[in-house]
């Protein structure tokens, strides 16, 4: 049961919105609609839906409409037509006390810009939503010094904002948002104004707090790479309507349209595409065989090195063709030479961090699930390859015929 | 040709009916207006002139530099040694008279303004004409409303002296960046909550400009306040104009001047010392 459910949602800006938001229906274009009768098109017929707990961020170039469409969703900017249902309860319809208390309680906002109240310190600035709904100093002092210590800023509580570098005040920011404890976070290009490294620690913290607090969160931003990073789906705008949503991974496969192609085409691959994307069916033999079957595996195969498992294909180890014939001269059983503290990584690690593993293992690296199951194995070549635009399910133009051998 | 509008004949029939007709509103305003003065005046010249000189210089001192400090002891030891202490405190109990009077008016019409266009649309060209027409015209219906003497000149004063409140209060709302009054309604403020919490706080700099340009006009007043009987260091200098005597003139118009310097001073300075307390605080 998703918590924002939006459907065609609309903004029109001008002096007869309703009017024109009907022509968007007819299929008039954004620019034929503001050369013609000088409206301006914010957001057309957008929908979407966003489950609990998710990281849902919408992207788009400055003018594509996401700030618009992210005010629409508390209503600091009216839509013109078109529902929101968040929790089951029509946004659109609400009278202002009903609304108030819907921005009270369960959203909150981060602004690009930090939009902290410059008069108060940080703890009456994180205090202001509880202060609102008139909640007593001795309920909203705790919670909002609760709130600053999950940012890491409980002892400059009684600073301004003026005394804090960017990154503080966005911090300041969040706790702000937090300290009511809404269901959803409704984040403005909340990191855009910082510095690059400030702003990769900010998106590194926000998914910290997201794995202990799963708040629902909608996250704007025009930076590629910082919706790879966060965005458990990214819906991708262009003049107000979105033209494609998805996965990080099916955006970057699989793009709906040449302008998503476009917009893609100079992401660092290595930073989307994980183990799993990369790696090759593995060859696997049972730790109760003997070397003999194993060297014959390896001829069969045309390949160096073989996994050993249990019966329920859980990894044990790696073995190589020079300990195996070694063995097999002597007649000692696998259990005595396979090399236990192979490599393993996750199949959800990213390729970047892939890089320095893969590179000085002299074993492949096996991909091994929660379970301890071998799901497959990683491959020098294949990494590379997936780097050079060769992604399995993408097109691919030269043949990736690597080994498990490496 | 067309004959002449009988404008002046409108203007005096519109006096003349608030004067017969608005009589029970009129006279508790000169009653509440008299009272103020007064009151003030009382406890101006409840110390000694030498005790009032040094608390008034410690005020300078908390607020602002030492010269300031040192400033206030000169000048008004001065006033009083030229004899003009008694119209000079006069004087002070009018100025800030209309000046309270005013910041109570001001404000709340200046906030009006901030909150509507329509409203501002409507106030911005009656601010215009309040400041052009010349002050003296005011003097003649403040003087068939309330007679002779401090009352009209305090509702001369505050015509006069009230536009700077009322614009300063409306842009000093106005200025707030948009992304804090956004964030003050993404939070579910009220309207009332966003304006005591977020918006008035953050005007307090341009309203107290507002306010102190504001004494500074009611001070510019009471040279023409004397005219109608409102006594004072403004009757002072009339009389030295009307008698030509240079000196006479001097002396009181110096009174006025390093008034007019100490309140302009304090009021510039009330507002930062205020801001350094609340940091150090």
């Amino acid at each position: 049961m998703p918590i924002i459910e939006v459907k065609d949602l609309t903004k029109v800006f001008g002096e007869d919105p309703k009017r024109i938001s009907a022509l968007l229906g007819q299929g008039w274009s954004k620019d034929r609609i503001f050369n013609e009768t000088k409206h301006t098109v914010g957001v057309n017929r957008v929908s979407f839906s966003v489950e609990p707990g998710e990281i849902f961020v919408i992207m788009g170039l400055s003018g594509s409409g996401k700030s618009t469409l992210v005010r629409l969703l508390n209503r600091l900017i009216e839509p013109t037509s078109g529902m929101i249902e968040i929790d089951g309860q029509e946004i659109t319809r609400l009278g202002a006390d009903q609304l108030r208390t819907v921005r009270q309680k369960k959203i909150s906002m981060v602004f690009q810009k930090f939009a902290l109240f410059p008069h108060r310190t940080l703890l009456e600035n994180v205090e202001y939503g509880l202060e609102v709904q008139k909640a007593p100093k001795a309920e909203r002092e705790p919670k909002a010094r609760e709130a600053l210590k999950l940012v890491g800023l409980e002892t400059r509580a009684d600073s301004y904002p003026d005394e804090l570098s960017g990154g503080m005040q966005q911090r300041v920011g969040l706790a702000r948002a937090l300290a009511n404890d809404p269901d959803i976070l409704l984040m403005d290009e909340a990191f855009s104004a910082l510095d690059p490294l400030i702003r990769k620690d900010m998106q590194d913290e926000l998914l910290d707090l997201q794995d202990t607090m799963k708040k629902t969160i909608v996250f704007i931003t025009h930076d590629l790479d910082e919706a790879l990073r966060i965005g458990d789906r990214i819906a991708l705008m262009k003049d107000g309507a979105i033209v494609q949503i998805g996965t990080p991974e099916e955006i970057m496969v699989n793009p709906a349209s040449e302008y998503v192609e476009r917009f893609v085409e100079d992401v660092d691959l290595s930073k989307v595409l994980t183990a799993a994307h990369v790696m090759r069916r593995p060859e696997t033999i049972g730790i109760d065989r003997g070397a003999r079957v194993a060297l014959q595996l390896m001829r069969e195969s045309g390949i160096s090195n073989l996994f050993v498992t249990d019966r329920s294909r859980r990894l044990i180890g790696v073995l190589t063709a020079e300990d195996a014939s070694e063995a097999a001269r002597r007649g000692l059983p696998l259990e005595d030479i396979v090399i236990r503290d192979a490599p393993t990584v996750a199949p959800g690690v990213l390729l970047n961090e892939l890089f320095e593993l893969v590179g000085s293992s002299k074993v492949p690296v096996a991909v091994v699930n929660e379970t301890g199951r071998i799901v497959g194995v990683i491959v020098r070549g294949a990494v590379l390859g997936a780097l050079a635009g060769h992604v399995p399910g993408r097109e691919v133009d030269g043949d990736a015929s690597e080994t498990t051998a490496g | 040709m067309l004959p002449k509008l009988p404008l002046d004949k409108w203007v005096d029939a519109a006096v003349d009916w608030i004067e017969s007709s608005l009589g029970f509103v009129l006279d508790p305003i000169a009653a509440g207006i008299e009272g103020a003065v007064e009151g003030i005046s009382y406890v101006l010249h409840l110390l000694p002139a030498l005790a009032m000189i040094v608390l008034l210089a410690a005020l300078a001192w908390r607020f602002m530099r030492w010269k300031m400090a040192l400033f206030t002891l000169v000048g008004l030891f001065l006033i009083d040694n030229l004899g003009y202490w008694d119209h000079t405190m006069d004087t002070l109990a009018l100025v800030l008279t209309s000046a309270i009077v005013s910041i109570v008016i001001g404000i709340p019409i200046g906030i009006a303004c901030a909150r509507s266009k329509r409203t501002q649309q409507i106030v911005t060209p009656i601010l215009d004409f309040m400041q052009t027409m010349p002050a003296f015209v005011y003097l003649i219906p403040a003087v068939t409303f309330f007679n002779l003497g401090v009352v009209p000149g305090v509702i001369a004063s505050v015509i006069f002296a009230v536009p700077p409140t009322i614009r300063l209060t409306n842009l000093g709302i106005r200025q707030v960046p948009a992304d804090l009054v956004e964030a003050a309604d993404s939070f579910g403020s009220t309207p009332a909550q966003k304006l005591v919490k977020v918006q008035l706080p953050l005007a307090v700099p341009s309203i107290m400009a507002g306010i102190n340009q504001t004494i500074m006009l009611a001070l510019s007043m009471v040279v023409i306040a004397s005219l109608i009987g409102a006594q004072g260091i403004g009757a002072d200098v009339y009389r030295a104009v009307s008698q030509i005597k240079t000196g006479k003139g001097f002396e009181a118009g110096l009174a006025i001047v390093i008034l007019a310097i100490f309140l302009d001073r304090l009021t510039q300075h009330l507002v930062k010392g205020k801001r350094q307390a609340d940091r150090r605080g």
